[in-house]
């Protein structure tokens, strides 16, 4: 079977050296404050070209667990969430922490969230060969009605504003379309300038507005690191798994709903906070969440790590990442000169499938070392912000620097920072922005290709029942905030609030 | 910022006064995005929006990016517009400002020295600058978290993983 064959690449102990060098500096970076999974993984990227692709993105995917399983740390101990998807963990798991019960907490936080990713990969295990076979029959104006309904979807159940939402996606697309047009040859939006030409990189967006704008954002709070210590013995280890099979619908649930909301481009985030209100309404103990239930914690862990896993599925097979973190690693499968999609699982076998593999593996070994390790991750929190900001933004400059070795990205970094903290304040959200950016040169080429098959009639978006109902599906998408809107003035009630503000 | 900001690791004192409303930042914003859609635009136009012999032009698709743009940011800015809420919600205070940019100011200067010296030398002065400003810290304390970190840097960048970082006339003196 495959996914022997994946386990046989994993055989190579370099490889497991870097899953290992992965999840600790995943962990590290899910930690501190100002680099998440998106930019931590922009800035290591760069240190793995002279890699093969395949121990690269081994370590750059356990970069991303580990980026996963840290966010919970400075949640449970600090009430900082560490990354967006965590701060549902805070709800339950920070109180734990005030009750003395951190190390059942994180304990908790860690293994729901290995339950998670481990259902989502067994999920693309078997989910992810079938779609690809299915997309390799896809021509132009299939791919193209994918990527509208991915965007579509960021519109429809995205929380903020649809104009917000829009506008900041018609943004990263606009980036995406300066510089070089292939196609024509011709020179868009460069103004005359040299420094234009190369167009905006999208791995110098993610690290000036997740890194630097993170970092403006936390100054701004004032940070007060007041932490509360963890020990994590065996035996506090095994008293919270007798408990936690009790937990097994809420688990499953939490899962269910983060491999919904990671596929379609939802996000962990949300996912999250569904969960816990999920469990909130449904769970016995609901009266009780927020004063430290353990059902808390595990809610939304168990989603956002199914959902960061699952993010990768639609990445592989479509090549459409369905995070800002999978469109960095999908980044880096282009310039390894892999071209993510269909064709992956027939060109690449060993490459997909030792990644595959790499999860399941990742997973087990990312649960060893968050359970091991954390004392050591929370006196590192336990440094001063003067001193880890600047760290932080030294580690952004030299990582937007070695993309391209260009001075000028260095700069172009700070102004996005600027623009991600100006962006956070005002609730435009900031993943369609990098989607767009990521994937405006793919869209804009199907687009075109779609068009000169049909010579300019949009008709071809209906053309076959495949492709119709998926543009249908998007269109819905993309207007669910005034459907939804008219659904609830029909039946007389208040309508679903569609906030411009 | 010629007063020495306060120390960050202390929650700052808020006085509440308003510098900008959310109300005139959103405002300002979706007009600065309608002005880049129109320059999309502009631009997708004139290296033509439409089709030629041989299919699509280069501005076919960029111009109607830029058209969506600013149909939807000018929906944002007309609702603010038209939205007079008595209570302008903040959304900076002076307070939280002055932090932001006591990080910002220096950090632009940062990578303005990266230009002249080199990463390396520049991470070393901005972090001890950071450190002795923001964290009033002694400088047997800075001077080894100041001097390690670009050391260990150039040690995985330089020697590790043989990625050139910028560098500048010390490093060059010193045969790099």
């Amino acid at each position: 079977m495959n996914l022997m064959h994946g386990f046989g690449v994993l055989a190579d102990p370099m490889n497991i050296v870097y899953m290992f060098v992965g999840i600790t500096l995943g962990v590290l970076i899910g930690v501190l404050p100002g680099l998440g999974g998106a930019n931590g993984v922009a800035i290591l990227l760069p240190l793995t070209f002279s890699m093969s692709p395949t121990s690269a993105i081994i370590m750059l995917s356990c970069i991303y667990w580990g980026a996963l399983f840290g966010g919970a740390i400075t949640s449970v101990l600090f009430n900082i969430p560490g990354e967006p998807w965590s701060v549902a963990t805070t709800f339950d798991g920070h109180p734990m922490a005030q009750q003395g019960r951190a190390g059942e907490a994180l304990t908790a936080a860690f293994t729901s969230s290995f339950f998670g990713a481990f259902l989502a990969v067994i999920l693309i295990t078997f989910l992810a060969p079938v779609i690809a076979g299915f997309a390799l029959r896809f021509g132009p104006a299939e791919f193209f009605a994918v990527q509208l309904l991915t965007f579509c979807s960021f519109v429809g159940m995205g929380k903020e504003s649809p104009f917000k939402v829009l506008t900041a996606m018609m943004l990263g697309f606009a980036l995406a379309a300066v510089g070089l047009d292939t196609v024509t040859g011709q020179l868009r939006m460069t103004f005359g300038t040299v420094e234009l030409l190369r167009g905006f990189d999208f791995l110098i967006a993610v690290i000036g507005l997740f890194g630097i704008g993170e970092i403006l954002l936390t100054m701004e709070e004032g940070l007060a690191f007041k932490g509360k210590s963890a020990r994590i013995n065996p035996a506090v280890v095994l008293q919270t798994w007798k408990q936690l099979p009790k937990y097994w619908v809420t688990a499953l649930r939490g899962s269910i709903v983060g491999c919904w909301m990671g596929i379609t481009p939802g996000g962990a985030t949300p996912a999250s906070f569904m969960s816990y209100g999920l469990a909130k309404r449904f769970s016995r103990n609901g009266a009780k969440f927020g004063t430290g239930e353990i059902e808390g914690v595990v809610a939304p862990e168990t989603a956002a790590h199914a959902a960061g896993t699952s993010a990768l599925l639609p990445m592989l097979t479509l090549g459409i990442p369905g995070s800002p973190t999978a469109a960095v690693l999908l980044g880096g499968l282009l310039i390894w000169g892999l071209q993510p999609g269909p064709l992956l699982f027939v060109e690449q076998k060993e490459f997909v499938w030792g990644l595959i593999a790499s999860m399941y593996l990742g997973n087990v070994v990312g649960l060893i070392v968050v359970l091991t390790t954390v004392p050591l991750f929370a006196s590192i929190l336990r440094i001063p912000f003067s001193i880890i900001a600047p760290i932080i933004i030294v580690i952004c400059a030299v990582g937007a620097y070695t993309v391209h070795n260009a001075f000028m990205d260095i700069a172009v970094m700070l102004v996005f920072g600027v623009l991600g903290y100006v962006f956070k304040k005002l609730s435009y959200p900031l993943a369609p922005l990098v989607l767009a950016l990521v994937l405006g040169d793919m869209a804009e080429s199907s687009f075109r290709q779609a068009m000169l098959l049909s010579q300019g009639d949009l008709a071809i978006f209906w053309s076959n029942p495949l492709v119709g109902s998926i543009v249908t599906l998007a269109l819905a998408m993309l207007f669910w905030p005034v459907i939804s809107l008219a659904i609830g003035r029909l039946r007389g009630s208040p309508a679903a609030p569609v906030s411009v503000k | 910022m010629s007063q020495p900001n306060r120390n960050p690791n202390r929650n700052p004192d808020r006085n509440g006064e308003s510098v900008v409303s959310v109300r005139t930042m959103e405002i300002v914003t979706a007009a600065l995005f309608a002005i880049v859609a129109a320059v999309v635009m502009y631009d997708s136009s004139r290296v033509g929006a439409g089709w030629a012999s041989d299919g699509p032009e280069a501005g076919y698709f960029p111009f109607y990016v830029g058209l969506i743009m600013f149909v939807s940011s000018g929906v944002i800015l007309v609702t603010n517009l038209i939205n007079r809420t008595p209570k302008a919600a903040t959304f900076v205070e002076r307070g939280q400002l002055k932090l932001v940019v006591s990080v910002l100011v220096p950090a632009i200067v940062f990578v303005a020295l990266i230009w002249v010296l080199g990463i390396y030398l520049a991470a070393a002065i901005f972090i001890a600058f950071f450190m002795s400003w923001l964290g009033r810290y002694p400088v047997l304390k800075i001077l080894p978290i100041a001097i390690l970190i670009p050391l260990a840097l150039f040690v995985m960048f330089e020697i590790w993983f043989l990625v050139p970082l910028p560098k500048g006339p010390v490093e060059a003196f010193l045969g790099y």
